[in-house]
């Protein structure tokens, strides 16, 4: 083998592997892209159970310590209060009864509406007589 | 609207709940508090129409107006006495709203973000069949026990043997249910949830006594909220999840105290079968004791003399509708300068606070009805006690008698007074199915009457 010869080679030889290189290179841009567009967000970020667990574990302390500040009096307004906030369910049942076109789910979600509003209504009326009667006297 | 935008929203509503809640700590702050809690479920609602995959404000509309119109309607009718019964009424539309909206997202998961039809995924159908269980036990739960107060069913416990087997394999049946519907992706198995989930509400009711029945519409409060909380999860909202949970622990911590009221451990209360109704079924023991009996001249002249006199209310007062005419009786008293007080026990009544609020409707001054801790020292002090409507919670048997069954209950020391007066229909026992042993003490009268009546009586003697 001359020396022209194994010059030659050895410029093949490196222009191959920047070929390879630059391939690699692009592969590698590729499968990021790939990989930050096709994953599922559950896996990227916290998954939304963990996220709604939290949510519950603090809304169970705030709920702890509040209600243990209300005095034994007004109990029942407490109770009645309470029956009233939970109809908040109908924020679920106004996303079923929202679309268009009338189905099983939007019938359902209908139904749920009117039963939530029956105790928004009821429940904080009935707060309100009760607690007006606690006005102070005299 | 985008979704920070909303999802900021529900947090200035979950905090409008929150304050809400913190208002009820004072009578000042609590219709403030009130007001808290309309403008979050106004806000909330206000949120929900305006995003982008609410359209049909008609029907939206027309189920508001219906919805409102009937709660108006009975929340304006109701008498105050009847109080119990409504908010079990209300609780049950909580829970039956919870499975219509389950069922809602089960055939239409998209709408929520949660899968497609029979492809939920399978922690989003967990939290969904949990709701509905809990909202399913709500509802039927809380008709049995609006029945029980409203006098439709028997207020007695009904136990059968083998009762807590059954409901233990139904629990167990249930979360084999729940397992196989979340696996299977079945209708069928999401309809089996909700039929056993009606059958257990009614098994877990039906054996709880009336005179437990407090406990049972405080858990029911908390069953509501922890359904809302099962639906908050489903639907990845927290506003759901913070409310729930604010229910359920009021609900939860309400339970707690009345037991304590009670001296009964909840697991007990809710196995049951303690505490029928056992009006009518005189005193066994009351051959070889003699009581004292007196008439309304009698009690009137002893009040009258007295420097000091505490008003005891109980249920028979509540039934009687006779606190208008007891403050009446108490305004005489008190113009003559008698200093008058009233006692309430944690557990007096259907519901926690019960007789506050029938007190606070015959216009009684608020700050002069004080809790068992705070006036129980003062019965020492008293001339009078005057126990009205109430039975269980002033007998000393429950610090004496090991063996009795209200053994351990906190009482009003009543018998400390210098003379005790007992307004009652009979010699009944009260609902724990105890003898009173008061009733044969020498300080004690006993006034053998409707409730409403005696009062009347005794202002008429009085004038």
């Amino acid at each position: 083998m001359s020396s022209e010869q194994l010059l030659d080679r050895a410029r093949e030889l490196a222009e191959e592997a920047e070929r390879l290189a630059s391939e690699s290179v692009r592969l590698a841009q590729e499968a990021a892209r790939s990989v930050t567009s096709s994953a599922p967000p559950e896996t990227t970020g916290v998954d939304p159970f963990i996220f709604g667990l939290t949510v519950l574990v603090l809304a169970c302390f705030v709920g702890y310590y509040v209600v243990w500040r209300v005095t034994p009096a007004l109990h029942s307004p407490l109770m009645s209060v309470t029956n009233a906030i939970s109809s908040v369910i109908i924020v679920g049942a106004l996303i079923a009864a929202g679309p268009a076109e009338t189905n099983f789910s939007q019938i359902m979600g209908f139904c749920a509406v009117v039963l939530a509003s029956v105790n928004i209504f009821g429940g904080f009326i009935v707060t309100q007589r009760m607690l007006s009667m606690f006005k102070k006297k005299r | 609207m985008t979704e920070n935008y909303s999802a900021i929203l529900y947090l200035v509503s979950s905090v409008c709940f929150i304050m809400a809640l913190r208002g009820l700590s004072s009578p000042d702050t609590s219709r403030q508090g009130n007001f808290y809690g309309i403008a979050g479920i106004v806000i909330a609602i206000g949120t929900t129409l305006a995003l982008p995959s609410v359209l049909s404000y008609e029907v939206i509309i027309a189920g508001i107006v219906i919805g409102g119109a009937i709660g108006t309607f009975i929340a304006r009718k109701i008498e105050m006495t009847a109080l119990p019964q409504l908010v079990a009424a209300f609780h049950s539309l909580v829970g039956l709203a919870a499975c219509f909206v389950a069922a809602a997202a089960f055939y239409r998961p998209e709408a929520y973000g949660i899968g497609q039809f029979l492809a939920i995924y399978p922690a989003s159908l967990v939290e969904m069949t949990l709701g509905l269980a809990i909202g399913a036990v709500t509802f039927t739960g809380s008709i049995i026990a609006f029945g029980k107060l409203q006098g439709l069913i028997t207020g007695a416990p009904l136990v059968f043997k083998g009762q807590h087997a059954l409901n233990a394999v139904l629990g167990i049946l249930l979360v084999a249910l729940i397992a196989w519907t979340v696996s299977d992706q079945t209708q069928l198995g999401f309809w089996l949830i909700l039929i056993l989930s009606l059958v257990i509400g009614v098994l877990i009711i039906v054996p709880i006594g009336g005179a437990d029945m407090p406990v049972v519409i405080s858990m029911l409060n908390s069953y509501s909220g922890w359904a809302a909380c099962g639906i908050g999860f489903t639907l990845g909202n927290s506003l759901l999840i913070v409310t729930g949970a604010l229910v359920g622990s009021s609900g939860a911590i309400l339970s707690y105290i009345m037991c304590k009221g009670m001296n009964r451990s909840f697991f007990s209360v809710i196995l049951g079968g303690f505490g029928g109704e056992t009006d009518g079924a005189a005193a066994q023991t009351q051959g070889d004791k003699s009581i004292k009996s007196g008439s309304a001249e009698d009690a009137a002249f002893i009040m009258e003399n007295a420097s000091s006199v505490i008003i005891v209310p109980g249920y028979g007062m509540a039934v009687a509708q006779a606190q208008h005419a007891l403050r009446e009786m108490c305004d005489i008293l008190k113009a003559r300068g008698v200093t008058v007080r009233y006692a309430i026990h944690p557990v007096a009544g259907r519901m926690p606070g019960h007789m506050n609020v029938l007190l606070a409707e015959a216009n009684v001054p608020y700050e002069q009805v004080l809790e068992l801790e705070e006036i129980n020292r003062d019965f020492n002090q008293t001339d009078v006690a005057f126990v009205i409507g109430a039975n269980d919670v002033t007998n000393p048997a429950a610090k004496t008698d090991p063996n009795s069954p209200i053994y351990g209950m906190p009482i009003l020391d009543v018998e400390n007074a210098q003379t005790v007066l007992f307004v009652k229909r009979s010699m009944a026992s009260g609902y724990a199915g105890v003898d009173n042993e008061l009733f044969f003490r020498d300080n004690t009268m006993m006034l053998f009457a409707d409730a409403k009546k005696m009062c009347e009586e005794i202002v008429q003697a009085l004038n």
